[in-house]
């Protein structure tokens, strides 16, 4: 086991200088010219461009860029934006937002998604089945903006329940249920349907069959032997939506104006800032990796038979 | 055998969680009713993110001067509703030809820093703007002072090319001189009577002393000398300043805290001024716009006001197709502008008569006259005498909401004088300017303007004088440049008015820009502001806004 943790560590150096640097090139031949947005609508002069481009180093090739980058990097720099802002800042009050809201949301999928796929799962066709298949079918057929507006309308404006918009940064937990519940509603209704397929499955085996044979009480077949075989497939659809989650969310945060990781990934690639755009994104590439390495150590604790090393 | 339960385990502790995080909602920050106008009110207002650090020379796009212009106050200062420059810092602006000006300050007035504001901080601040290699995009305001080439120098083969500008001769330009701590003295290389106009403007702010000595500190906290002062700046999130209670301007606010607030989208901005989290939106978005629907969202708490910005579809010259004056012309008379107003923008906007915005001083009316009316038959009879037939392509940024009325326009020139049009976006606002700068456009393109200091000199020097900055379609014509000139050069403002309206008549002979419609402001309010109101400069007057509680 720790030598597969060790290994799968290692491979993480490779995956993130590789990653930064097609970023970083990626970022830099964009079409357009960083600097033309900046003036309003009238071109820059070019004793500004001029100052700019050698501020931060634009006519130097881009391995030489590139390296100066990195080097900066490791020393934990993430560099300036052309605004004149510390990336690392500016990622260091982002990303709390993206956090909380993405423990929200995953909170929100997992509870209800697995509640709703066990009960459905365990008493099989009936009205609360039906019910389940045709509201998570609903969920699933609605993009995340409708149902963002249809809540920020309904709740916020109509009734007056919830905040229209956060703003504030960081963001208070009882201001991202919304949010929250938008941003994971349609993974919950895949965490639903994936339970519910996987129990009503499991419900017929063999293990599960003796389990009862012996005599066991019902719920320690359920809780125990039927739940933990079943939730292979749930738990790494929910690392890798974590994962994804933790990327930030652009049209969930632009619609509450959650100051989140999304929406300055966002502006950093229209603003051309690709000091934004490399930081954050070989931060997301960090983190993504390690919730996938979370959820393959997760297996072996759910299933024994499954063994590194 | 004994191993943890995993799941009912964590299902519990989350269902906890949620709760506990249920039962915090509906904190409300406490607020009294205490009638009217609190002299110790706060207030939140929108705003971008400033483009660059906030340092007023170098800072012309809107985020950032709201905030430069809520910190500083200059010479001058335009009057909020008819856009009129008037003293503000300055006691008297003297001159007896147009070319040198002798300028008095107000005694007495102190930075925020308690440091006090002499003449030496506006030469200083003037001279380290325009200085090439400090790269500050304000330089080109100090163009006409004499000794400007001497301090900045520009780059012979253009940005993109392997040579650099060479160092700039002179540190300081000759045009400025200190005489005393309130006086100083401006000499302009050639006569311009409008120059003074521009005194309000971000790039003629004063700098204090600290600036110089250590300018990365000052982008931290700048340092003004206008009604507000910095208290402190969250990137993306805000902008937070207080009531400067040492100001001696009469434009002294009526509340105490004022802050920025920066949102990721307009229309969450907007959700949020109508549910009462943002006390002031000066940009409702179009989705607001949309049938009048600010108005019964924000009922009795909305304005709307024309601004100095319009817009227009400009010619790239460079193309020979587009040299064809009856062809422009026709294209022109084709558009139904009204028609597109009342459709795409609720009637909003105010169709253009010329190619000056009515809210400036010298502007005059129906300057295009017949040129600028939809007039289907006599579009028709240009175009048969341009011999023209083939298809146009309109030009714009898919970024910036222009879709709607380019195909509106698209259409209208299709149905009135059936010539195939197609409206062609490029994808972002940077990648257009590049193509803009390159000459590459390939059709007629979006032009739009707003002024920076309300004059109807701002509206025609920059955009339509040969190699003029902002001339993206190189349209020249040698009659023009001379009446500009000789406006320029006019003794009075009012003479040079008269130069400039005869050099706008230019434009409706040839015709290198369409203009449009005039742009309008839609703003809305929170129900604690009291006397809220947009001014000419599209930006919140904070001296008559008062806050409620």
């Amino acid at each position: 086991m720790g030598r597969y943790v060790l290994r799968r560590l290692l491979q993480l150096v490779p995956v993130f200088i590789g990653t930064t640097f097609l970023i970083y090139w990626l970022v830099w031949s964009l079409p357009g010219d960083p600097f033309a947005g900046k003036c309003g609508d009238r071109p820059c002069p070019d004793a500004y461009i001029a100052v700019m481009r050698e501020r931060f180093h634009l006519d130097e090739p881009l391995v030489v860029q590139y390296g100066r980058y990195l080097w900066n990097l490791l020393q934990g720099d993430f560099g300036e934006t052309f605004r004149g802002l510390e990336v690392g800042e500016l990622i260091s009050n982002a990303y709390p937002n993206t956090i909380r809201l993405a423990v929200v949301a995953l909170l929100i999928e997992a509870v209800i998604g697995l509640a709703a796929g066990v009960l459905t799962g365990l008493r099989g066709r009936g009205f609360l089945d039906n019910l389940t298949l045709v509201s998570t079918l609903f969920l699933i057929s609605l993009p995340v903006f409708v149902t963002g507006f249809a809540l920020q309308i309904f709740f916020g404006f109509e009734l007056g329940w919830i905040k229209t918009t956060v703003a504030k940064s960081p963001a208070p937990w009882e201001q991202l249920i919304a949010p929250g519940f938008v941003l994971g509603s349609l993974s919950m209704a895949y965490v639903t349907r994936l339970t519910r397929t996987s129990i009503a499955e499991n419900k017929h085996a063999d293990f599960v069959r003796t389990a009862v044979a012996k005599g066991l009480p019902q719920r320690r077949v359920v809780g125990v032997h039927l739940l933990r075989n079943s939730a292979i497939p749930v738990v790494t659809f929910l690392g890798t939506d974590l994962g994804a989650l933790m990327g930030g969310a652009i049209v969930t945060e632009g619609i509450f104006d959650i100051k989140g990781i999304g929406n300055l990934v966002f502006d950093g690639i229209i603003g051309k800032d690709g000091l934004i755009v490399t930081g954050v994104v070989t931060l997301l590439v960090l983190v993504y990796l390690l919730s996938n390495l979370l959820v393959d150590l997760l297996y072996a604790v759910l299933d024994p038979r499954i063994r590194y090393d | 055998m004994r191993r943890p339960r995993w799941i009912a385990a964590s299902t519990m502790s989350l269902a906890v969680a949620l709760t506990i995080a249920g039962c915090g909602g509906g904190a409300e920050d406490g607020a009294d009713d205490s009638g009217a106008g609190n002299a110790d009110g706060a207030l939140s207002a929108f705003t971008t993110e400033p483009e660059n650090p906030l340092v007023p020379g170098n800072t012309t796009e809107s985020g950032g001067s709201k905030a430069i212009r809520a910190m500083f106050t200059g010479l001058t200062s335009y009057d909020p509703v008819t856009g009129e420059s008037k003293n503000a810092m300055a006691e008297d602006i003297a001159t007896t030809d147009s070319k040198v000006f002798t300028i008095k300050i107000k005694p007495g007035w102190t930075f925020h820093d308690g440091t006090p504001v002499k003449a030496k901080n506006f030469v200083d601040a003037w001279n380290y703007t325009a200085h090439s290699t400090n790269g500050f995009q304000g330089a080109s305001f100090f163009e006409q002072v004499a000794g400007y080439q001497d301090v900045h120098t520009s780059d012979p083969d253009g940005t993109a090319g392997p040579q650099k500008a060479p160092e700039p001769t002179a540190k300081e330009m000759s045009g400025l001189k200190v005489v005393d701590d309130t006086t100083f003295e401006v000499t302009l290389s050639a006569p311009f009577s409008v120059f003074p106009l521009k005194f309000g403007y971000n790039p003629f702010y004063p700098l204090p002393d600290a600036f110089f000595a250590d300018p990365k500190a000052f982008e931290a906290k700048p340092i003004g000398n206008g009604p507000f002062k910095f208290v402190s700046r969250q990137a993306n999130a805000n902008i937070v300043m207080t009531r400067y209670d040492e100001y001696k301007g009469d434009d002294r606010p009526k509340f105490k805290d004022l802050t920025w607030k920066i949102y990721e989208t307009n229309e969450a901005a907007y959700a949020a001024v109508v549910s009462g989290d943002l006390d002031f939106l000066d940009t409702i978005p179009p989705t607001g716009i949309v049938g009048g629907k600010y108005k019964q969202d924000l009922e009795g708490r909305n304005g709307s006001v024309p601004y100095m910005g319009n817009q227009t579809l400009a010619f790239p010259f460079y193309d020979p197709i587009y040299q064809n004056v009856d062809l422009r012309k026709a294209i022109s008379m084709a558009i139904n502008r009204q028609e597109i107003i009342d459709k795409i923008y609720d009637g909003t906007r105010i169709a253009a008569d010329g190619w000056v915005n009515p809210a400036v001083p010298g502007y005059a009316k129906d300057q295009c006259g017949e040129l600028c009316t939809f007039n289907p038959d006599k579009a028709k009879e240009y175009l048969a005498k341009s011999g023209y037939t083939g298809p146009i392509t309109l030009v714009t940024n898919a970024d910036g909401g222009h879709k709607d009325w380019m195909t509106a326009t698209c259409n209208s020139i299709k149905n009135a004088i059936g010539l195939e049009c197609t409206y062609a976006p490029i994808p972002t606002f940077a990648e257009t300017r590049q193509a803009a700068n390159a000459r590459q456009l390939k059709g007629p393109y979006r032009a739009g303007w707003i002024a920076d200091y309300p004059s109807i000199e701002n509206f025609l020097n920059q955009l339509y004088r040969t190699d003029a900055s902002s001339n993206d379609g190189e349209y020249s014509n040698p009659k023009l440049d001379e009446l500009l000139a000789k406006a320029d050069s006019a003794p009075t403002v009012e003479e040079a008015n008269k130069l400039y309206q005869e050099g706008e008549r230019v434009l409706a002979e040839d015709m290198p820009v369409i203009p449009l419609w005039n742009q309008t402001a839609q703003y809305g309010w929170s129900d604690r502001l009291g006397n809220a109101r947009l001014s000419s400069l599209r930006e919140l007057d904070l001296s008559t806004v008062t806050v409620k509680n």
